[in-house]
Parts: C-alpha cells; structure tokens; sequence
C-alpha cells in the first residue's frame, strides 16, 4: 500500500486548519439560522407596536366643560331644537374678548361639529338646569385631542390663538381626556372624535353569522361524504382536486364570483350582510371541508368496525359515533375558518360593503360594512385623527382573533388528551 | 307573510309531521315488529312536508323576478317598453325603482307608474301565491308520508338513501362553486374581448382604463395593454419572495436542525401568528408605517422614493409569506428520510455540511413547490397592494417607484360607480380570468412536484 495522503493525518497543519474553517462555517450557518428566526420575530414585534403605539390613543378622547344655559322654551317645544348656538355662546361666555368673526368661527371650531347632537341626547335624556344653565363635558374637536395627545407639540391645523384658548381652558380645568366609550358604541362618522366602530362590529357579526350557517352543516356533510361513502371513482377523484385547488384560488376570485353571481344574476341587494355571508361562505368552504375530513379520519377504525359489528347501519355509525368523536377537531377547523373569514377584506371590497354607512345595521339585508373594510376606509381617510382610529380599530380586530384562535387552541388541546 | 315567518311555518309543519309519523309508527305496532325505528318514520313524514315546500320557496326567490318582469312587460301594449334589449332593460330599471320608491325617473310617463303598479300587484300576489302553494305542498307530502307508514314500511332506508344524496350534493357543491368561478369570469371575459381584442390586451404596453368614461371624450378608446400590470405584479411578487424564502428556509432549517425543543415550542407559534394578521392590518403597517420610513431612508441617502414604492408592498408581503414558506420548507425537510441525514453525520459531517449537501438538495422539491405555492399568494394577496402600492400602471423594475398590480386593478375599477357593461368593469373580470388561471396552474404544478417527490422516498 502507499503513504496515506498527507491531508488524512487529522494532526497536520492543513488539516487543522481546514476542520477549524469548517467549524467557523458551521458556527456561522447557524447564526444566520438564528439570524432569520430573529427577523421574523423582529418584523411582528415592530409591527405589533407600531399598531398598539397608535392605536391605544384612540380609546381615549377630549372632552370640554361648557356651561350651556338652556332656553326655558326649548324645553317645552316638541320640535327638534338645534343646540348648537347655545354651545356657541357658551364658549364666547368664557372668552368675551374675542371679537372678531374670524377669530369666534376659530373658537367654535374648538368643539365637535357633532357635539351639538351629543347635547341634544343628554336633553332628550333629561337634564339637571341650575338657574336654565347645565355644565356638560362635550366632545372637543378630533385637532385638540390629537393637540393634547401629541403633548402639546404639535398644534397640527389649530391657529396660535386656538392653541392659548386651549391652554386656558385647561388652567379653568374644563379639559379633560377620557375613555372613549363613543369608539365603541357608535356608528362611521365624517368627524373622526364621533366615528366608531360599533356598526362595522354588528356587519361583521352578521356576515359571519350568514357564513356559519352555510358553511357548517355543508362542510361537514362534504366531509362526511368523501371520507366515509364516497366510492373511488374519477368523479371523486375530481371533487378532491377541485376543493384542494379551491382552498388555493386568491380571495379576491371570490368576490368577483360573488358579483357576478349574487348580485348580477340573482339580484340580491348590494352592501349587505346576506350576500357578503355568501361569499365569505364560498371561499371558507374548502378550508372547512379539508379541515372537518383530517378530524373524521382521525377517528380510528375500530369505532366504525364495532358499530357495524353490532348492527348499526353506516349512516347510524357516522352520526351516532364517528361525527361526535370528530366534532372538536370540526369545531377546532371551524372556528379557525372564521377567524379568517373575519380578516377578509378583498371579496367584501367586491361586492360594495365599503359604502360610508353610519346606521349600526339591523337586518342581513341593510347596507352594512365589516370591521376590517373600516379599518381600510379609515386608512385612506385624510384626517390626521383616523390613523389613530384606524389602529384602534385592528387592536379590536386582533383581539376578536387573538380570543377565537385561544379557543380553537383549547378546544384542540383538550381534544388531543381525550384520543 | 314574509320570508323568515315562512320558513318558521314549514319548520312548525316539519316537526309537526316528524312527531306524527313517529306516533303514527308506534300505533301501528301492535305486536308486529317495526322495520325501523320509530323516528325513522318521523324523519320520513318530515322530509315529505319540509323539501318541497323548500325547493318552492328557491325557485321562487331564484326565478321570481325574471318571472315577474317578464309578466310585466307582457301586459304592456307592444313597443312600449322599447324596441331594443338595452331599451327594455332601462324601462325595467325604472319600473323597480319607481316600486321601490326611489327617485323616480319616470315623470310624465305615465306607462312606467302604470308598469311598476302591475310589477307591485304582481310581486305581492306572487309572494303570496307561492307561500301558499309551499304551504300546500307540505301538507299533501307530509300527509302523503303518513299514509305509507306502517310496520312493514322500510323507512330507514329511504331515509338513509336520502340523507346520502343529501351528502353527495354538498361534496358536489365545490364543483358547482369551480364551475361558478369559470362560468362566470370567462362570460364577462368574453364581452370584454368583444370590445377589446385579447392581443391588445395580453401583449399591449399601456394601461389607462379611465379614460374610457364618455363616448365623446377625448381619448375616449382607454386602452387595454396589461403588461405594466404584470410587470407590476411580477416586481412586487419578486421583492416579496426575496424576503419570504430566504427568511423562511432558514428559520424552517434551524428551528428543525438547531432550535431546542423548548425554543421550538415558543418560537413557533410565534412565528405562526404572522400568518394570522389579516391581510388589512398588512396593509396599514405598509402603507402608513413601512412606506413613509423608505422613502425617508431613501431621501436621507438621496434617492428619489415613490410615496407608493413597490419596495414596502413587496417587504410587507414577504414578511407575511414568511410562516408560509417556513411550513411548506419544513414539511419538506422532514418528508427525507433519517437514513440520508444519518448516512451523512456517519460520514463525518457537520450538521450544516449535511443540511446544504445531503437535506436541501433532497428536500428540492419539497421546497420548490412550496415556493410556487408562496408565489401563488402573492400573486394573489390585494389588500397590502390596494393599500400601499400605486394606481398608475408604470412599465419599470425599478423597486422605488410606485408599480401596481393586478389586483389593486381588479379592486379600483370594481369600486365606487359602475356601469356594468362598460370594458372599463369588464376588464377586472379579464384580468380576474388571469390571476384564476396563473394561480390555479401554480397551484397545480406545485402539488404535481411534491407529490413525485413524495413518489420517490415512500
């Protein structure tokens, strides 16, 4: 035999050398791994608080203590009454040296255009009058709270005048910042300190509502049917094909289906709930099926084989056996369905659910938005306050999902202890 | 008698027929053996009264207003409704606005109030006709279903026969949605194609839908070139997946090969969360966080920056991709078999030699299709585009400038007023046609290469 080749004696120089390269590129290959692990965590991470930075000051909003002195008369009349002036005159009441009509339309514009609406309420309401006057905390307008927001920094729209007005107010403590329970009992608005998200909440619930009704009980019959009697044949073969390839197709294909089909053949009213429900139903069906046919298949063998063994017919063993031991993975695979369902937004684009609507609705067929289309109507608003509002209202969103998939992942947990 | 009062009423007479047909079963007893279980026989009488009762009321609301406008038009005298389709379909549209009460159209024409009169008379006598017929129906089939039950009666059965075709029409039923999809793209396709001719509109290099608003405007043709629009969505998706993969693979590598269990089991879920923000929450993070932080950088650095740039789409959408390739890599990673990885540790060597020599170069396909499968949804992904990319088709491979997609198209020229039949409308539907068919071959080639994959080690 020849010398072995100098590279295999493991104490030389080069090969010493070489196993310590060798080392360094596996030393370096995992930090890159770790690297990429850090990144992504690092990207969530900044978008999380980018998100909660903003969106946390939207719960909050500015409120002005007018003494408004009511006219004995307007308590009586049974007409709509406008509020409005005397709010007017309540503030002028408390600045008397501001003269000019320029400057007074500026002091106006320091409360809400809609906290004339909101006096109205508490009147309607009943109020307490000490000598025809009432001291009310009203909405201030969406640049003072975000003037009082930024600390005082930055007066954004609001003239220098405006800025010393506010600064005196509050030596008289007559600001204040509260929570804001308007954000989430209240309809859209045109003025960011009034627009809430309650109607785009009630859209939502009633979409997925629609969703659920169609997509459980046909999911899980479709489940059903393909794991428990389908024959092998091509048509089986095909409907496998077809849902794998459906759960593929982009988001937005079904609304365009949803159009053509919902609102171009058959008519049904755009904007509204029933159809959205529809077409979210469309697009959830195929995650659902292929979810509900994992849990039937989980089942084992043995359950089905005992039934049948004791006489029960094969439709007696899928509903009286196999479908409740499948039926927290189907849930499980449910709830995970809805969630997602309730994070679409493109279909809903489609089929017109972004119209401006203010009334919270109250039936499947009322114009309605969902929760995720307002946060994109927001988004593109130009007032500087609906940034706010549009992270407030994704902290809405992730929590509605953060608790659904908590559920989901109990339920699972529990599930996997029992098999 | 509305429609959800009608539906309680068929439920009452259902469950009314179910409680029936069960007693009536066990009256009938009387010392023979029933074949099936009592409440077999009461699920019969109910299938009698509930289905037809059912499909009366689909039929109505599937035929009823092709029905009613026809009968309308029919009681009109000749040519008074308009001599050409467009005409009538106008006059109709009148008609239902002038019943629903909106701003009518029609003054001084007397034969519209008249029309929608009839269309009101009709509608409520329609309503009214078809609940009655339902109702009717399922009295006689309930009553029918009583008449046949007795001992001897194999209700079970048919039964059981029903509930599976039941269940094999709600697995047929992702066909007929396919179908739907296909049916209904490819219709509207066809009239665009009518108006513009699919070569001008696959290979044509400019895009300006807008213009097409008036037939006597200026440049009132608009034009159909898409390319700029796959440009776009080519660079965006490009961008993406130079993010998504990279990250992506290598997260997947090192939680499979480096990560602890216990790291494993927190870093995971984590990284799984990504995939959990709605598309919309992307979207905002892109356009009012990511967009004005590169335009800042790359004004700092003195570069020209989109407001709009392809580059916070594509780096949005990347991070949102990256759960999704991690779990296709990692499936794919784990799908080689030990004995390769073993054989290779055998050899001497280290755990990265063995990843980059032996694991990836099996897991290749795996991975591969994986990455179609991630193109797919980017392909696919709107609202981050909707939100953070531009409107203007822009033929460029430039990442700073502002491109658009496919479906930020899709999304604009579907929004806000329409006209129906405009090319301007029709086009999201040819340009839908276009991302069903790139997606749907993706995805099938995809699913083609791991399945051979898998093919190969099993």
């Amino acid at each position: 035999m020849t010398e072995p080749s100098p590279g295999a004696r493991w104490a030389s120089p080069d090969m010493k050398a070489r196993l310590r390269r060798r080392h360094r590129a596996e030393r370096n290959f995992r930090v890159i791994g770790a690297g990429a692990i850090a990144l992504a965590m690092l990207s969530l991470g900044v978008l999380l608080v980018t998100i909660g930075v903003r969106g946390l000051p939207a719960f909050w909003t500015t409120e002005i203590r007018l003494d408004v002195a009511v006219p004995p008369e307007a308590l009586e009349s049974t007409e709509r009454i406008d509020a409005r002036p005397w709010l007017k005159t309540a503030l002028r009441d408390l600045f008397p040296e501001v003269s000019d009509r320029r400057e007074r339309r500026k002091l106006s514009a320091l409360i809400s255009r809609g906290a004339g609406t909101a006096f109205e309420r508490e009147l309607a309401r009943g109020l307490e009058l000490d000598e025809g006057v009432v001291s009310l905390w009203l909405p201030a307008d969406d640049e003072v709270d975000l003037f009082r927001k930024s600390g005082g920094a930055t007066p954004g729209r609001l003239s220098e005048s405006q800025v010393g007005w506010i600064g005196r107010l509050e030596q008289q403590g007559r600001v204040r910042s509260v929570f804001d329970a308007g954000f989430l009992t209240s309809g859209d608005s045109r003025e960011p300190e009034l627009a809430g998200i309650w109607g785009a909440l009630v859209g939502s619930f009633l979409t997925l509502a629609v969703t659920l009704a169609i997509v459980f009980p046909l999911g899980v019959s479709a489940a059903i049917y393909l794991e428990e009697f389908a024959p092998r044949s091509r048509w089986t073969d095909l409907i496998e094909v077809n849902i794998n390839n459906l759960a593929a197709v982009p988001s937005i294909v079904f609304g365009l289906l949803g159009l053509a089909i919902f609102l171009n053949v058959l008519d049904l009213p755009r904007s509204a709930p029933l159809v959205g429900g529809l077409t979210l139903a469309l697009m959830t069906l195929p995650t659902l099926i292929i979810a509900a046919r994992v849990s039937i298949q989980a089942v084992p063998p043995s359950i089905r084989e005992a039934g049948r063994g004791l006489g029960a017919s094969p439709l007696q063993v899928v509903f009286h056996h196999v479908l409740p031991l499948a039926m927290p993975g189907i849930l499980t695979g449910t709830i995970i369905g809805m969630a997602r369902a309730l994070g679409e937004t493109a279909p809903l684009l489609m089929i017109g659910m972004v119209a401006f609507v203010v009334d919270v609705p109250g039936s499947l067929t009322d114009a309605a938005t969902a929760l995720p289309v307002q946060i994109f109507l927001w988004a593109d608003s130009p007032e500087r306050a609906f940034v706010a509002k549009t992270s407030g209202a994704i902290l809405v969103l992730l929590l509605f999902l953060i608790a659904m998939n908590a559920v989901a992942i109990a339920m699972r947990r529990r599930f996997e202890k029992q098999l | 008698m509305n429609i959800p009062l009608f539906l309680l009423t068929v439920l009452a007479l259902t469950m009314g027929a179910y409680a029936l047909g069960r007693r009536r079963a066990l009256q009938a007893v009387g010392g023979v053996r029933l074949h099936s279980l009592p409440g077999y026989y009461g699920a019969y009488a109910a299938l009698w009264a509930g289905l037809p009762a059912l499909a009366i009321l689909v039929a109505w609301l599937v035929g009823s207003s092709w029905a009613i406008e026809g009968l309308t038009l029919a009681s009109l005298p000749d040519g008074a409704a308009g001599e050409s389709p467009a005409e009538i379909a106008l006059f109709l549209n009148d008609v239902r606005n002038e019943s629903a009460g909106l701003i009518s159209r029609g003054e001084g024409r007397e034969v519209i109030v008249d029309a929608a009169a009839h269309y009101d008379w009709l509608r409520s006598r329609g309503i009214a006709a078809a609940i009655a017929v339902a109702i009717l129906l399922s009295l006689a089939g309930g009553g029918f279903a009583l008449q046949r039950v007795g001992p001897g009666f194999a209700a079970r059965v048919v039964v059981e026969r029903s509930f599976r075709i039941g269940l094999m029409i709600s697995a047929a039923l992702a066909i007929l949605v396919t179908a739907g999809i296909v049916l209904s793209l490819v219709f509207e396709t066809a009239r665009f194609f009518a108006a513009v001719s699919p070569m001008e509109f696959l290979f044509g290099l400019h895009w300006s839908p807008q213009t097409a608003l008036r037939a006597d405007q200026v440049g009132s043709s608009g034009s159909f070139g898409a390319v700029p629009i796959f440009t776009g969505t080519l660079l965006i998706t490009g961008i993406a997946m130079l993010v998504a993969v990279p990250v992506g693979l290598l997260s997947a590598v090192h939680m499979t090969f480096y990560a602890t269990p216990r790291f494993r089991d927190v870093a995971k879920p984590i990284l799984e969360i990504l995939a959990g923000v709605p598309t919309v929450v992307y979207g905002v993070f892109a356009a009012l966080a990511v967009a004005p932080w590169i335009r800042d950088l790359g004004t700092s650095l003195g570069l020209s920056v989109a407001s709009e740039s392809a580059l916070a789409a594509g780096l949005v959408m990347g991070i949102m991709i990256i759960p999704f390739v991690s779990s296709l890599s990692d499936d794919a990673i784990t799908a080689v078999p030990t004995a390769l990885r073993d054989g290779s540790f055998g050899l001497g060597a280290t755990r990265s030699e063995t990843i980059r020599y032996v694991i990836l170069p099996a897991a290749l396909p795996g991975i591969m299709g994986g990455f179609l499968l991630a193109v797919s949804r980017a392909i696919g992904e709107t609202m981050i585009v909707v939100m953070a990319a531009g409107l203007a088709a822009r033929l460029t491979a430039n990442p700073l400038d502002a491109v658009t997609t496919v479906t930020v198209q899709i999304v604009t020229l579907l929004t806000g007023d329409q006209e129906f039949d405009s090319p301007k409308t029709l086009a999201a539907f040819a340009l839908g046609l276009v991302l069903f068919v790139v997606t749907l071959a993706l995805n099938v080639v995809a699913l083609r290469v791991v399945q051979h994959y898998r093919e190969r080690y099993d």
